[in-house]
């Protein structure tokens, strides 16, 4: 069996958002995909040594809220200092209640799996982030080093 | 439910966790050695499936029994 390939671009920085790119990579390199995944713009935060991610319910009409206050809640209440940390430290608890891996253990599973993680330098400039606010392992290039994998790919993902 | 070598017990966990223990649990398994699993994950049985038909390694069985879910893998 030819190993098939699996390039995916992360540009989303949210708690919610940071789960696809990792659980489509971990589970690609169990089934034997060589898998590399871009980090751009607001993805970079999701290579932070300490993640510190937020989901917010302000601007998000899909996301289901506890009590059914998606459907009763006045949208403009969403923008209340507190909603985004009580919203996401009852989404963790939510995810934890499920069996649904945290983020630094599908991460580390990816690493494990030698999931290839390249940060867009041109980002890390852009927003003067610190290298060192990186977790081990990360390569940092450009976009001509993500076509020179993702041009070889059976499967593309932009996130 | 037939004979096995070794066991993976993945309940509670879900998607994708079940398949990485699986997948890392199979690694460190000789050929022809049989895995049994047993998940809560109702989507883990098409998981498992289509799991089977990637890597080549072979669904012996697959039930459910008093809401768990349990496969037999032979590896390849």
């Amino acid at each position: 069996m030819d190993e098939k390939k699996l390039a995916i671009i992360a540009t989303k920085g949210t708690l919610d958002w940071a789960y696809p790119p990792f659980i489509l990579a971990s589970t690609a390199s169990a089934l034997g995909y060589e898998t590399e995944i871009f980090f751009t713009f607001y993805g970079l935060q999701l290579l932070k040594k300490d993640l510190d991610l937020k989901v917010s319910p302000l601007g998000n009409p899909g996301m289901p809220m506890p009590m059914g206050m998606d459907k009763w809640f006045p949208t403009l209440l969403t923008a209340l200092p507190g909603m985004e940390s009580v919203m996401t430290s009852m989404m963790k608890k939510k995810m934890a209640s499920k069996g649904v891996a945290s983020l630094e253990e599908l991460r580390e599973l990816c690493q494990e799996a030698e999931v290839r993680l390249i940060a867009c330098q041109m980002t890390v400039d852009l927003f003067d982030m610190d290298p060192a606010a990186f977790i081990e392992g990360v390569e940092f290039a450009g976009a001509a080093r993500f076509f020179e994998f993702a041009g070889q790919s059976d499967i593309c993902l932009y996130i | 439910m037939a004979d096995f070598d070794e066991e993976l017990d993945a309940s509670g966990l879900n998607c994708p966790l079940p398949i990485l223990r699986a997948k890392k649990t199979l690694a460190g398994m000789e050929s022809g050695k049989v895995l049994h699993i047993i998940a809560t994950d109702p989507g883990s049985v098409k998981d498992f499936e289509a799991f089977a038909r990637q890597t080549g390694n072979e669904l012996m069985e697959s039930k459910e029994e008093g809401g768990k879910f349990q496969f037999l893998i032979k590896k390849a």
